[in-house]
């Protein structure tokens, strides 16, 4: 893929896969604080993929999640998703608000439950954002998230609209969510997905002197 | 002849064909629209999966067909006729274009909508009768088409499944 004709090479995705480790860190910190147990999130690789593909990464497009969604804008623009299984999106925000009943199966979603999960989104993304903004000097402004209880490939390609204008691929920087409890390490099975819009890769890239 | 009907799967901003006694779905639709062409006495049926209403919104130079609806349906005619479908027998029914989230751009927002309004408009250029639609809302859908009752098959999160 090209962004006005520079070509995308593995040290570039080198690159953002090192920005979304450190954005990484920081939502593992906040998140661990907000729950009260350690959090750990990490970034597998970061690659370029079909849109197809980029509901599998997110447990196919059928899937059913909780998914919180919001859009970055500023210096840069892209989309972001926060996307749980609903086993765990159950068991965060029955821990957060110590509401043990709490389902997002149910048909009609308990409204506490919902801004919980918005808050979470809000939490996460601001102190992966901000670490970003920090480390290329960039201005990077979320908008409120909203959340969505659907399939996943109904949810995401809200997000993949932006950026079908320009390409039928997209850069993911995938982070995955593991939560280590008293049972030892869990797999969540969540993830927190950065999609850039093509056209502000080469102004990350320029930020960072990689061009 | 004892073969096994299969499901053939249509991804996101893609197209095929199916001839009975196979099935031919795509899951997961949100603001994309899935449009289903078909032959009823033939029993061939082409579905597609468009993302956008319009190709002159494309920023790059290849452009894939099947993204958007003023390319996509043609194409998916082209293709039907190439399977020795009449364009003057076939049928439509549509299903998606719904809204997932309440903010972006207004563009963003209206994005479902504007695909399922393109898609009627495409037909009615083309003089495809549109049968039936389930469209709008907020709701993810996953369809299923069978080519051999014509019956267009609609999964929803809350309302389980609906024939249309």
């Amino acid at each position: 893929m090209n962004s006005d004709n520079h070509p995308i090479t593995d040290m570039h995705l080198d690159v953002l896969k090192e920005i979304g480790n450190i954005g990484a860190a920081h939502a593992a910190t906040s998140m661990s604080q907000l729950l009260g147990r350690k959090i750990d999130m990490y970034v597998p690789k970061v690659e370029l993929v079909s849109f197809d593909d980029m509901f599998e990464l997110a447990g196919g497009s059928e899937k059913i999640v909780a998914g919180i969604f919001l859009r970055i804008e500023g210096d840069l623009s892209g989309s972001m998703f926060f996307v749980l299984p609903l086993d765990s999106a159950n068991h965060f925000i029955q821990r957060l608000t110590g509401d043990g009943s709490f389902d997002f199966n149910s048909p009609t979603l308990p409204e506490m439950g919902v801004s919980a999960m918005q808050e979470v989104g809000n939490i996460l993304s601001g102190s992966y954002l901000s670490a970003l903004s920090d480390f290329t000097g960039l201005k990077i402004y979320p908008t409120v998230p909203s959340l969505s209880v659907d399939m996943v490939g109904a949810i995401v390609s809200f997000g993949l609209i932006e950026i079908s204008h320009y390409s039928d691929e997209v850069i993911v920087i995938d982070t995955q969510i593991r939560e280590e409890g008293e049972e030892g390490i869990s797999n969540v099975d969540g993830h927190f997905f950065l999609l850039p819009d093509p056209p502000s890769y080469l102004t990350i890239f320029r930020s960072l002197g990689v061009l | 002849m004892n073969t096994l009907a299969k499901v053939v799967r249509v991804g996101i901003a893609d197209m095929n064909v199916v001839s009975t006694p196979n099935t031919i779905r795509t899951s997961g639709l949100g603001s994309c629209v899935g449009v289903v062409l078909y032959d009823e006495i033939k029993k061939i049926a082409g579905l597609l999966h468009i993302m956008l209403p319009d190709s002159s919104l494309g920023k790059s130079d290849r452009i894939n067909v099947a993204k958007f609806a003023d390319t996509g349906i043609y194409a998916l005619m082209e293709l039907l006729k190439a399977e020795g479908v009449r364009p003057m027998s076939l049928k439509a029914k549509i299903a998606g274009g719904s809204q997932m989230f309440q903010f972006g751009s207004n563009d963003t927002i209206r994005i479902g909508p504007r695909n399922v309004e393109a898609v009627k408009k495409e037909l009615k250029r083309l003089s495809i009768p549109l049968i039936a639609e389930d469209t709008g809302g907020s709701s993810g859908r996953t369809i299923e088409f069978d080519p051999a009752t014509s019956v267009l098959h609609i999964r929803t999160v809350n309302k389980g499944t609906t024939g249309i």
